[in-house]
């Protein structure tokens, strides 16, 4: 499954831990939620990158202590009509002003880039390769939008107030 | 009506362009089925008994004469010469070929029209008054409102993958045309003290399995802060709504199961975040798009010019005109109600030849806007009274001017097992039927106003719970049978309808809908007392001991 991070084709320096793997001496880990919470001390003395993988069902609040000290953060889509991880992301960027690495997973299609990308994600596990290729292509798909997030593209509404105010200048 | 900028125009043409790659990748098959049902379900194409059904929204139920038209040119050029008016303001064509749709949709586009978001489980087109801007005593005009909302609801990035879908609804009248308490959040525009303008805010209303007539969440929320609270609504529902079963996906049940006193607390807590963001609305952005609505240049004239006086003396014209007609802010002016429930024939329908014609009639009598009614009729806004008699006989030349807006044969039914996938039962061959037994003008007039309602299935898109009479077709043991109710309504004094008795079989509806109009007619008071005030009266007892007496 390729990986899509910074817009382009990206090998993944991260491994996916289970809860029972035995945790490797080096080397950057994404860690299931529950184990994290359980271990994270542990986790974050060692060397290497720590993220999490954090299921759409669990209140991210509950991360929130943590987002200083980890460096990225897997939100799941178990299938792309399930979209409670928009939310998540959104809270994660816009209200606990998160920065690290918001990687989007399960069942990425291209259909869903520009709401991610909306969203706050900057990662994401596409299923298809096509799709992956397709990335920066479809990310343009779009320039026009309606709702302010904190991704901070300019919404509707206010191009056309910009757009007002520079014909008032002129007259 | 609403403009189009160059803003929106450019939204709406990426959208197209999208979903013509979407349709490519279907057919070279690197979309499998089930990951093209989402994306065409987000762009209003559903797959039916018989082929792809296509729903074009009709944002407000308001339309431009050049957009009426485009719509006949999509019936004519990739449908079968015809089209199907919604419960809300949509249109629907049966007979749309995938390869096709992306063109129908560019078409489409030239006129600012799309089916974004007309199905599948995201924010649904924003209905409201079908007289909207027009209505006399309305508080102000909900468009402006509706317009801002759809904007906002249009690709959201948060909310495009909901639980379930979630429909929207606002009203500016106290006469509720837009049936507010059966959406999943009704607004109703108010004023506070000090004279601005906000919303009563209601949430949880739906039909279905599980029907809920909506609550109120708050009672006032100011027009700045309008969109931060339906965010909040919406955040909580997306996050805590059900997912695990179809059937309990939709906001009522998440209300329903935590509480309206819960459920508001956490949306206020939500709310409390977000309310002082780039979600808050200024005058001037209102304004922006109040601009961007044109009203007619009205004339000066007479409340009662000479041609009525004299039109007056013919019976048909007034049987037409006191049924269809109504009240205009404007002296002088009237809204007229174009009922497209033709005895014998499906509700709801209009062909391309019609379309186009009352484009024509649009441009010539009513300043070139027609408005669509979730009762599925159209109306006319703005037709001047002394145009009413050249009108109606245009309208009667078009087969459009029947005079039954209101009456018994003013049904509203879903397409049923004619065309639907879900649907269990027959619904349009019933309302034909019953509109043949109510085809005597005299005897619908002397009856009065009554909806009759039908669904072919539980997810009640004729939303039988609230017509005055409800028929709902199910299937048991492999036939249809239907269950009817007496007593809903979905206006400002939304109720649900109460079942008179054991579901009955296809070829017996109709008996028995006349033997509940012949108890109707028995018990009430005097001519004056409408079915569902006699309903409300009595209860269903004595409906039921009149009906099933013989069976």
């Amino acid at each position: 499954m390729p990986l899509v991070n910074g817009g382009k084709i990206a090998d993944d320096s991260f491994v996916k831990l289970a809860v029972d793997t035995p945790l490797p001496d080096g080397g950057d880990i994404l860690v299931p939620a529950e184990r994290f919470v359980g271990e994270a001390e542990a986790l974050l003395k060692r060397a290497g990158k720590v993220g999490v993988i954090w299921p759409n069902n669990r209140d991210i609040d509950e991360l929130v202590p943590y987002l200083g000290k980890i460096a990225a953060v897997a939100l799941v889509f178990p299938t792309f009509r399930d979209g409670r991880a928009y939310s998540q992301a959104r809270l994660l960027r816009e209200r606990y002003n998160y920065r690290g690495e918001l990687r989007a997973t399960g069942q990425i299609l291209r259909d869903q880039f520009v709401f991610m990308l909306r969203a706050g994600f900057d990662s994401f596990e596409v299923k298809k390769q096509a799709d992956a290729e397709a990335f920066m292509q479809t990310a343009k798909r779009y320039s026009v939008f309606y709702q302010p997030t904190g991704d901070g593209r300019i919404t509707a509404l206010h191009r056309r107030m910009q757009l007002r105010h520079s014909e008032g200048v002129g007259t | 009506m609403y403009a189009y900028d160059e803003i929106d125009r450019t939204l709406v043409n990426e959208r197209v362009s999208e979903f013509r790659d979407q349709v490519k990748r279907r057919l070279s098959g690197e979309l499998t089925e089930d990951e093209f049902k989402i994306l065409r379900l987000q762009n209003g194409v559903y797959l039916q008994l018989h082929a792809y059904m296509f729903r074009v929204a009709i944002p407000y139920g308001t339309l431009a004469t050049n957009q009426l038209r485009a719509l006949a040119h999509v019936a004519r050029k990739y449908d079968r010469g015809y089209g199907h008016f919604t419960t809300r303001q949509n249109i629907q064509f049966n007979w749309i070929k995938l390869a096709e749709l992306p063109d129908a949709l560019a078409d489409l586009a030239k006129v600012g029209i799309h089916a974004m978001q007309t199905s599948g489980n995201n924010m649904r087109n924003v209905t409201s008054d079908q007289w909207a801007g027009v209505a006399p005593g309305e508080i102000e005009d909900p468009r402006i409102w509706s317009e801002l909302i759809r904007q906002h609801t249009t690709l959201h990035p948060e909310f495009s993958f909901l639980p379930r879908k979630f429909k929207i609804a606002i009203t500016a009248s106290d006469h509720d045309r837009a049936a507010i308490k059966i959406h999943d959040i009704g607004l109703k525009l108010i004023k506070n003290e000090k004279g601005e303008t906000g919303f009563e805010v209601l949430v949880g209303g739906g039909l279905g399995r599980t029907p809920f007539i909506a609550k109120t969440i708050k009672h006032f929320v100011h027009g700045r802060d309008i969109l931060s609270y339906i965010e909040a609504i919406l955040r909580v529902y997306n996050q805590y709504g059900r997912r695990d079963n179809i059937y309990k996906a939709r906001i009522k049940i998440l209300v329903h199961e935590l509480g309206i006193e819960k459920f508001s607390r956490e949306v206020e807590e939500e709310w409390q975040h977000i309310r002082n963001s780039s979600l808050q609305i200024d005058d001037e952005v209102i304004e922006d798009i109040r601009s961007r609505f044109t009203y007619p240049a009205y004339e000066k004239l007479p409340h009662m010019p000479d041609e009525l006086r004299q039109a007056a003396a013919d019976p048909e014209f007034e049987a037409w005109r006191k049924n269809s007609v109504a009240p205009h802010k404007v002296q002088g002016y009237s809204i007229v109600t174009i009922s497209l429930k033709p005895i014998g024939k499906p509700p709801g329908d209009a062909t391309a030849e019609q379309m186009d014609a009352l484009a024509d009639l649009a441009d010539k009598y009513s300043f070139g806007e027609i408005r669509v009614g979730h009762e599925q009729n159209l109306a006319l806004p703005h037709v001047a009274k002394r145009d009413l008699p050249a009108l109606w006989k245009a309208l009667d030349k078009l087969g459009l001017a029947t005079p039954n807006v209101n009456l018994i044969t003013d049904i509203i039914a879903c397409p049923g097992l004619d065309y639907c996938s879900l649907a269990n039962a027959r619904s349009i061959p019933i309302a034909q039927e019953l509109t043949r037994r109510f085809a005597n003008h005299e005897l619908a007039n002397l009856i009065g106003r009554l909806h009759i309602n039908i669904s072919g299935c539980i997810n009640a898109c004729g939303h039988h719970h609230v017509g005055h009479i409800g028929i709902l077709g199910v299937e048991k043991n492999g036939e249809e049978v239907y269950q009817i109710t007496i007593g809903g309504r979905a206006d400002e004094g939304a109720a649900l309808g109460n079942l008179i008795g054991p579901g009955v079989k296809f070829d017996e509806v109709a008996d028995v809908i006349e033997d509940v109009v012949e108890a109707y007619l028995a018990l009430r008071e005097r001519p004056e007392e409408l079915f569902i005030d006699t309903v409300k009266r009595l209860g269903v007892e004595p409906f039921k001991e009149r009906v099933y007496a013989t069976r």
